[in-house]
């Protein structure tokens, strides 16, 4: 099967600071990639720049049928196939949990607003918050307001699914309704790359773990045989920290 | 004391007073709405442009802010002409009084973009809006419910400051506030009324932005208190 | 007769600077001597107080500043009282100091947390030790960049007294205008003085806040 993501020697530095070079990963249609690595390390970066969010000085990225290269100024068609969640939930606070969801597809994909409220609703019941409908981001857990923005994402129907450390601002207790949806979304299909820092959750849902270290990728394989066997002792290292 | 106050006099020209309110009410509303605009596009354009406009703005609005205002509406008044521009009184107070509350109001604007948090901008670009849906649905209304109670409080003083064109004798509150006096000898009786005028007109336009708050904010309403929290924000009197 | 404008009348506009510094710096300290006494008992005083100085800040802040000038002006030959228009101008400016100054610094003193007075109380500090050794020292702290911007409004609003007359920059500059008929030369400069105050103050004031911002961190 052809990749769905494709990263061919994308380089990325802030000025005359190097964030990584050369750095060439691919997904499959469906698959489950965990990006794993000490702070600092780039993780973000390269996962931003899988949708444009960072530009890249050097090299190429294949999404969906996009091409991505230093140059590329229009990003918007490669942003309607490309969801993302972020760290710090990022709703918007002055619109309903409805219209957080509808906003893009209203005026982005210009669904008339029946149709665009029905997407509300099916990706509310699959993320187990349709009773919130209505509510305002600031009366909801921290929990509950990252499935909404995991909703938000999956109303555009995109074919990729972007998560940077989308538990790391949650309460532990909260950790866990997020991971499962994140885990109902693998099962069903959803090309997922993931910058996580729950081992146990990339061990068992990723296919793929990708560890990064010092602006490269270190090491990478299969995420039972990467966790129970790590080749580098760096990795080793990690993951025993 | 050297004589009793009488008010009957200076309300025998109530006409008067009618029609500088009115013009009042025309200058100032005519100024907030050409000043805000120009407020917002200079925030924008401070905030989105390429350097040169940015610098551009930023020389603008300190320029405006610090100077007078009163030096401001003889220079367009008075300077004008000299370079071929014949431009009415009343024309010539809107634009002094626009351009020195668009000063302003692009450093409010400004504030209340740069508030709105970075990921919230980056959510709206992943969800693929383009650069000014997301100034539309996502930054407008946050934006300006943040900074709401400082650019109520410079429309007040841009209102407050209209009394400034009596100066070049635009034919509002201030400028019939002389006339009347000149005519009745009445100097503090006709100033106690002109104070009660503006403050009744004051207290008017902060209901009504207390009112656009409420329909524009749905939940949280701000009330536009007469806090100025940051002067270098807003400004103070003329 | 038309004069052109020329180096004596830039002299003539630098003195009538003074006046303008003068005016300013009376109004600021006799505004800032009022709020410093009246912003305090804004915060703290009984209810009947506290209400009466949020009036006099309601109602000044409501009126604009020429109508104070000349209210000050004709309300002090009412009261019979007949003093130079120095005085009225800076009874007017310092009324319409005190009254933003109260605001200000208002704000300063309620931005400090209740675990301060709290902390005071544990000490069993009475209330006036509270805020002398406590509450007030901190305000003082957050209050000076906003007060030095609050100097670049009094400088500006000083203009407003030429309108009765009162020879300070702008007043001046009126009167040079009607001489030399050059508004472009005379204002420009008028506003170059104005600016050349005023910019330095501005500057500051965004230097200190943006300093207080840093330690913050
Ligand atoms: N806007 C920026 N300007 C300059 N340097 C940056 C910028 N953003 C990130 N960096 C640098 O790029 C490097 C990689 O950052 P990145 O955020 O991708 O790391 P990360 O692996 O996601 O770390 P974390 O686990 O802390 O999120 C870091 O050294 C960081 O300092
Ligand atoms: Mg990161």
């Amino acid at each position: 099967m052809s990749p769905i993501v494709e990263l061919k020697r994308i380089s990325k530095s802030y000025g005359a600071v190097k964030v990584f070079e050369g750095i060439s990963l691919s997904v499959k249609p469906g698959e489950v990639v965990a990006v794993i690595g000490r702070s600092g390390s780039g993780k973000s970066t390269m996962l931003r720049c899988i949708n444009g969010l960072e530009r890249i000085q050097g090299g190429e990225i294949h999404v969906a049928g996009h091409c991505i290269k230093p140059e590329t100024k229009n990003l918007q068609e490669l942003r309607l196939d490309v969801g993302m969640v972020f760290q710090s939930y990022a709703l918007f606070p002055h619109l309903t949990v409805r219209e957080n969801i509808t906003l893009a597809p209203r005026v982005v994909k210009k669904l008339r607003s029946e149709e665009a409220d029905a997407v509300a609703a099916s990706v509310l019941k699959s993320v187990g918050l349709i009773e919130k409908i209505d509510a305002y981001p600031d009366s909801l857990s921290g929990g509950q307001q990252q499935r909404v923005a995991i909703a938000r994402a999956l109303a555009m129907k995109p074919k990729v699914m972007l998560f940077d450390e989308v538990t790391s601002a949650l309460d532990p207790e909260l950790t866990g309704e997020v991971l499962k949806v994140m885990e109902e979304l693998a099962a069903a299909g959803m090309t997922m790359i993931l910058v996580t820092h729950e081992m146990r959750f990339a061990e068992n849902i990723a296919d793929t773990t990708v560890f990064m270290h010092k602006g490269k990728i270190w090491e990478e394989g299969a995420s039972n045989e990467l966790f129970t066997n790590p080749k580098t002792p760096e990795l080793r290292g990690f993951i025993q920290a | 004391m050297a004589y009793e106050m009488q008010f009957q006099p200076v309300l025998n020209y109530a006409p008067d007073l009618i029609d500088g309110t009115v013009t009042t009410l025309v200058l100032a509303s005519q100024s907030i709405a050409l000043g805000v605009i120009l407020g917002g596009l200079g925030a924008i354009g401070r905030t989105e442009g390429p350097s040169w406009l940015s610098i551009a703005i930023s020389t603008y609005v300190e320029v405006f802010r610090n100077t007078p205002l009163l030096v401001q509406l003889f220079l367009v008044f008075f300077a004008l002409p000299m370079i071929g521009l014949q431009v009415p009184v009343m024309v010539a107070a809107v634009l002094a009084m626009a351009l020195n509350l668009g000063a302003y109001a692009t450093e409010i604007i400004r504030a209340g973009i740069v508030a709105i948090p970075k990921a919230q901008i980056e959510a709206g670009l992943s969800l693929g809006l383009s650069r000014f849906q997301i100034i539309r649905h996502i930054i407008f209304i946050p934006a300006l419910m943040i900074i709401y109670p400082a650019l109520t409080s410079q429309l007040t003083l841009t209102l407050l400051g209209t009394s400034i064109a009596s100066a070049i004798s635009a034919a509002e509150l201030s400028s019939a506030a002389s006339v009347i006096e000149s005519k009745t000898f009445r100097s503090l009786e006709t100033y106690i009324t002109i104070a009660l005028i503006y403050i009744s007109l004051t207290f008017m336009f902060r209901f009504l932005y207390w009112i656009i708050g409420k329909i524009l904010f749905h939940r949280k309403v701000v009330t536009s208190k007469n806090v100025v929290e940051d002067p270098l924000l807003t400004g103070a009197g003329a | 007769m038309i004069q052109t404008f020329s180096w004596d009348h830039v002299i003539f506009l630098l003195r009538g600077a003074t006046w303008t510094l003068s005016l300013s710096i009376i109004s600021f300290l006799v505004g800032g001597a009022v709020a410093l006494l009246l912003a305090p008992l804004r915060v703290l005083g009984p209810s009947p107080v506290r209400a009466s100085i949020s009036g006099y800040v309601q109602i000044v802040q409501a009126t604009p500043l020429l109508i104070v000038v000349f209210l000050a002006f004709y309300g002090l030959s009412f009261l019979n009282i007949h003093l130079p228009p120095l005085f009225a101008a800076g009874i007017s400016l310092s009324i319409y100091s005190s009254a933003f100054l109260i605001e200000i610094w208002r704000g300063c003193i309620q931005a400090i947390g209740r675990p301060q007075w709290e902390a005071g109380d544990a000490l069993a500090l009475s209330l006036v030790q509270q805020l002398r050794y406590i509450i007030l020292p901190q305000a003082f702290r957050i209050a000076i960049p906003p007060t030095v911007g609050f100097m670049v409004q009094v400088v500006k609003n000083t203009s407003v007294v030429a309108l009765i007359g009162f020879v300070e920059l702008t007043r001046a500059g009126q009167l040079l205008n009607n001489i030399t008929f050059q508004p472009f030369a005379v204002f420009l400069t008028v506003a170059a003085i104005y600016f050349c105050v005023c910019f330095p103050l501005s500057l500051t004031s965004k230097y200190l806040s943006w300093r207080i911002n840093v330690a913050h961190r």
